[in-house]
């Protein structure tokens, strides 16, 4: 199954059988407080800074998370998403909870952008949906719906299965919809990571779908928190996950790794040539 | 100091529930939190000194000690857990109102917000510094932190927001209150959260861990 991406021109495509595509995380103000003061002076440059470390640091789409308090997310998210096109051609993850500041976006981005994202509530589907199709956008379906979060592996799968029909009504085409089996921080329940683990490996077998995840906080509350999370990571690609959403400084050797150990990285050519980049 | 409440207060820091809980593992086969506050009331020591004397500066050097990032969650939550314990043959004088806590607490994620592990830890921390807890859990409405305010007059309110996008709803609630019960006191707290944010929004107090918060209720009963 392939998910094709598009930024200006350059094309990238999320291969279920294929290495493992990166997304990064790194523009979202959440962890990031001098995010929020350059943008509330409409100054882009610290956003500018951030894409081009990622993209360095060989992040292959870029995830855009914008909304803070008292912003017009609406207007933001489409002048950050211009900013960002014009210094760059890469791919983009659009990543809000205002259905108008997607379709906002959208509306300016050109290329193939990627929906952050659509959960199996009525509101969200209905909002989200018709604007991906119109737009010809691909969607994270994140697995979680009215009910809550459930810690049932296969009541997941039935959230995603749920999302996924419903976009396949809507006109969207089965591979562009990425699964997002959601992660939760291990530190104060063991529960979560086995049952996103268990997620990913049913959503794999049975719908054959992208799986994406962001999974930089499942590590939440405790020390050495990278290799937790790399672990983690590796984890997760063996069972399914195809685009991570992370920070590609601290993540993309693991990644690289585990597609070299998977079979998926002939004569370890991205991994010597990651390791080397960073004088490993 | 009376030494089984020394006792207790060991196994709440180092997290020792019961003695059949196998952690930590250097305690293995000892009494816990549960067996030694049993005893220490048969022994006729007042339920509101095992509170004061025994609990409260457990979990007080809890506090501290994720503040300075020697323990991590998990020890915390095992801590809650012995305290939990013992706080259990502590409930009937609390309800008969023999022993009287410092306040009412009500805290909650704000709507929107389905994070509740740092909302936990607060809550615990401030069960743990004497006051009665009233946990509304997650995505918790305005209205629900109105009804609980109603319900319980007079308590602080703590809210709790993990995302720059829920933070919103927390300006929200805060002014709902605030318009309701002027001299209502409110205490912010989570990731995104700032001593400006809470400024800004109206609330009172805004916390960086959970001891901040409970060093926080304390100047308000001193």
């Amino acid at each position: 199954m392939k998910t094709i991406l598009r930024g200006n021109t350059r094309e990238v495509i999320i291969d279920t059988d294929g290495p493992v595509i990166i997304i990064g995380e790194c523009i979202n103000p959440t962890r990031r407080k001098k995010l929020v003061s350059t943008l509330q002076e409409s100054d882009f440059a610290y956003v500018l800074e951030l894409a081009e470390m990622q993209i360095n640091a060989a992040a292959d789409v870029l995830d855009v998370n914008v909304g803070f308090p008292g912003v017009d997310d609406v207007k933001l998210l489409a002048e950050t998403v211009l900013a960002i096109k014009a210094r760059f051609d890469i791919p983009l993850c659009l990543d809000s909870p205002n259905p108008k500041a997607i379709e906002a976006a959208l509306k300016v981005a050109g290329g193939k952008c990627l929906i952050n994202s659509v959960n199996g509530e009525e509101k969200s589907m209905n909002a989200l949906l018709p604007i991906a199709h119109e737009y010809g956008a691909a969607i994270i379906a994140l697995a979680m719906d009215d009910s809550g979060i459930t810690y049932e592996p296969e009541k997941r799968l039935a959230v995603a299965e749920k999302i996924l029909e419903r976009a396949v009504k809507a006109g969207i085409k089965e591979e562009d919809v990425v699964i997002d089996p959601l992660a939760m921080a291990v530190s104060a329940d063991p529960r979560p990571c086995v049952v996103s683990l268990e997620t990913i490996r049913l959503v794999r077998q049975k719908l054959g779908l992208n799986i994406t995840q962001g999974a930089s906080n499942i590590s939440f509350g405790l020390p050495n928190r990278e290799v937790l999370n790399s672990v983690y990571m590796a984890l997760s690609i063996m069972n399914g996950l195809t685009c991570p959403i992370a920070n590609p400084e601290k993540i993309a050797t693991t990644v690289r790794a585990s597609d070299l150990i998977l079979g998926r990285d002939d004569y370890a050519i991205r991994f010597v040539e990651i390791s080397q980049a960073n004088g490993l | 100091m009376n030494d089984i409440l020394e006792k207790i207060a060991l196994c709440v820091e180092f997290g020792k529930i019961n003695k059949v809980s196998p952690y930590p593992p250097n305690m293995k086969d000892q009494d816990g939190a549960d067996e030694l506050a049993k005893r220490a009331l048969e022994e006729g020591v007042r339920p509101d000194e095992i509170l004061e004397s025994a609990l409260v500066p457990a979990m007080a050097r809890v506090g501290e000690k994720f503040t300075k990032k020697e323990i991590y969650v998990p020890q915390m939550l095992m801590a809650a857990k012995a305290m939990n314990s013992a706080m259990a043959h502590l409930k009937p004088f609390f309800q008969s109102g023999e022993t009287k806590r410092k306040g009412k607490f009500i805290v909650g994620t704000v709507a929107g917000d389905l994070h509740d592990i740092g909302k936990n830890l607060v809550a615990m921390m401030i069960e743990g510094g004497g006051w009665e807890v009233i946990d509304l859990g997650v995505d918790v409405s305005t209205e629900k932190f109105l009804g609980a305010m109603e319900e319980h007059p007079g308590a602080v309110v703590g809210l709790s927001a993990l995302l720059t996008t829920t933070m919103e709803n927390m300006k929200k609630t805060v002014s709902a209150i605030k318009e309701k019960h002027a001299s209502s006191k409110i205490l912010v707290g989570g990731a995104p959260v700032t001593r400006e944010y809470c400024e800004k929004i109206g609330a009172d107090f805004y916390a960086p861990d959970p001891q901040g918060a409970v060093n926080y209720l304390k100047t308000l009963v001193a």
